[in-house]
């Protein structure tokens, strides 16, 4: 490159070059979007978790809102997905392990793609102890914008998510660490 | 946004997708130019392959280390396919190790391996701002310009958009086939890592989700100018040696 050539040119580019580096820096601290929480609901890490209600297997309605000042996952899941059966034993664990800290699993069926007995036997097959919620027009899957099954939100106290993860199944390693970070949050 | 593709009804997670293609194209352009820089390729493909297979059990093995009490309950987990169960900076460490040591042992040259492994490097930031955009990751702050994209609730600037196309300019200014065959070792490397940091200085400033210390700082942008700074001075001293030499005949 001919700026490479002459010792000096380069100096004095160098130092302009570093000079408006500065000075777009200084710029950047006034511009928008220099945190990751602006409180716009949206299924993104630092964002604020999309609400919903839903109605449980047995008829209670939920609201994720409600369970503000705990640690939440939102677990979106079909009957007919493998990853989703590989994974529930584990979440089963850990909800009995943590449920009394403050964590909660809502896992949503994807009731659209599958059908309301699917979401029994499976319960019962797996003895599911956590709320399985019905989502039968799909409104929450579409809210969360899943492509995949099963799909992940791992929701801190104040409602932002802190970590999605599309796909499985989750490893326990991984959802007891997820965990315990989300409890850390959580006030006594 | 597209974090799975659907393949014959198999959902295959897109951005790693991506981000393995990038890794074997740098890898493999970098292989057939490593001869201009006086360094085997079979010594190069040897050295990044060690430094990857290092990276993943090094990010796995610290993650553990750094959480025992999660996998003393399920050691299978360190064998699971979460790519959540990673440490980077471990991975990035024992990488480094290995490679160095690889270096070492076969009495590589530094500034010849890091010249020879720039076109690597040059592809792969190519490919991560493309994964970004797949995942919507590494988002881009509001705008109201007409190119802005609708993504997590607002319109924002494309901003991976943007580093894809910085990447892939700098990656055609720095074709290797156009290298100046008299250019001193380090140099090659050195001008990839200062347009690269002078690109993320710039895009950063355009993130919605930058990381900001004290004064609204942005944290990525200090240490990208600090990258800056320091690939530039390396291109002044050797510059400076350069015109040394000259003198002295």
């Amino acid at each position: 490159m001919q700026i490479l050539q002459s010792p000096a040119r380069f100096r004095a580019v160098a130092m302009g070059l570093l000079a408006l580096g500065a000075l777009w820096i200084g710029v950047s601290t006034w511009l928008p979007g220099g945190t990751s929480t602006p409180g716009i609901p949206a299924p993104q890490t630092g964002f604020l978790a999309p609400d919903f209600t839903l109605e449980t297997l047995e008829g209670q309605s939920i609201t994720l809102s409600d369970l503000r000042g705990q640690a939440v996952l939102v677990n979106i899941w079909a009957s007919w997905c493998l990853p989703c059966r590989a994974e529930m034993p584990a979440m089963e664990r850990i909800y009995q392990e943590y449920k009394e800290a403050g964590f909660v699993i809502l896992a949503v069926h994807a009731t659209n793609q599958d059908s309301v007995a699917g979401a029994q036997t499976f319960a019962a097959e797996y003895e599911l102890t956590f709320p399985i919620l019905l989502d039968r027009d799909g409104a929450v899957g579409e809210q969360y914008q899943v492509t995949a099954l099963p799909s992940s939100f791992f929701i801190l106290p104040d409602g932002s998510i802190e970590e999605v993860v599309f796909g499985g199944p989750m490893a326990e390693a991984l959802l007891r660490t997820r965990v315990e970070t989300l409890l850390a949050e959580v006030e006594p | 946004m597209m974090p799975f593709l659907n393949l014959f009804g198999v959902a295959i997670a897109f951005p790693p997708l991506i981000i393995l293609i990038g890794i074997w194209l740098g890898s493999s352009l970098a292989e057939k130019h490593a001869h201009r820089f006086k360094v085997q390729d079979s010594d190069l493909y040897n050295l990044i392959f060690i430094a990857l297979v290092a990276f993943v059990l090094g990010g796995r093995f610290g993650y553990a280390a750094q959480h025992p009490s999660a996998f003393a309950d399920d050691p299978l987990s360190l064998f699971s396919r979460n790519m959540g169960l990673f440490d980077p900076f471990s991975g990035a460490a024992v990488g480094g190790i290995a490679a160095v040591i690889y270096g070492q042992r076969k009495k590589l040259k530094l500034w010849p391996v890091l010249d020879a492994l720039t076109p690597a490097l040059a592809v792969f930031l190519v490919a991560m701002p493309l994964a970004n955009l797949a995942s919507g990751n590494a988002f881009g702050s509001p705008t109201s310009l007409p190119w802005g994209i609708d993504l997590w609730g607002e319109t924002r600037h494309p901003v991976q958009v943007y580093e894809a196309l910085a990447a892939g300019l700098i990656l055609w200014l720095l074709w290797p086939a156009k290298l100046d065959a008299k250019a001193k070792p380090g140099v090659y490397f050195l001008q990839f890592v200062a347009a690269s940091a002078l690109a993320r200085l710039v895009f950063e400033g355009l993130r919605g989700s930058s990381p900001v210390t004290v004064l609204n700082l942005r944290v990525y942008q200090l240490a990208a100018w600090g990258v800056l700074a320091s690939a530039l001075w390396g291109l002044s001293r050797i510059i400076g040696v350069r015109e040394m030499e000259k003198e002295n005949g």
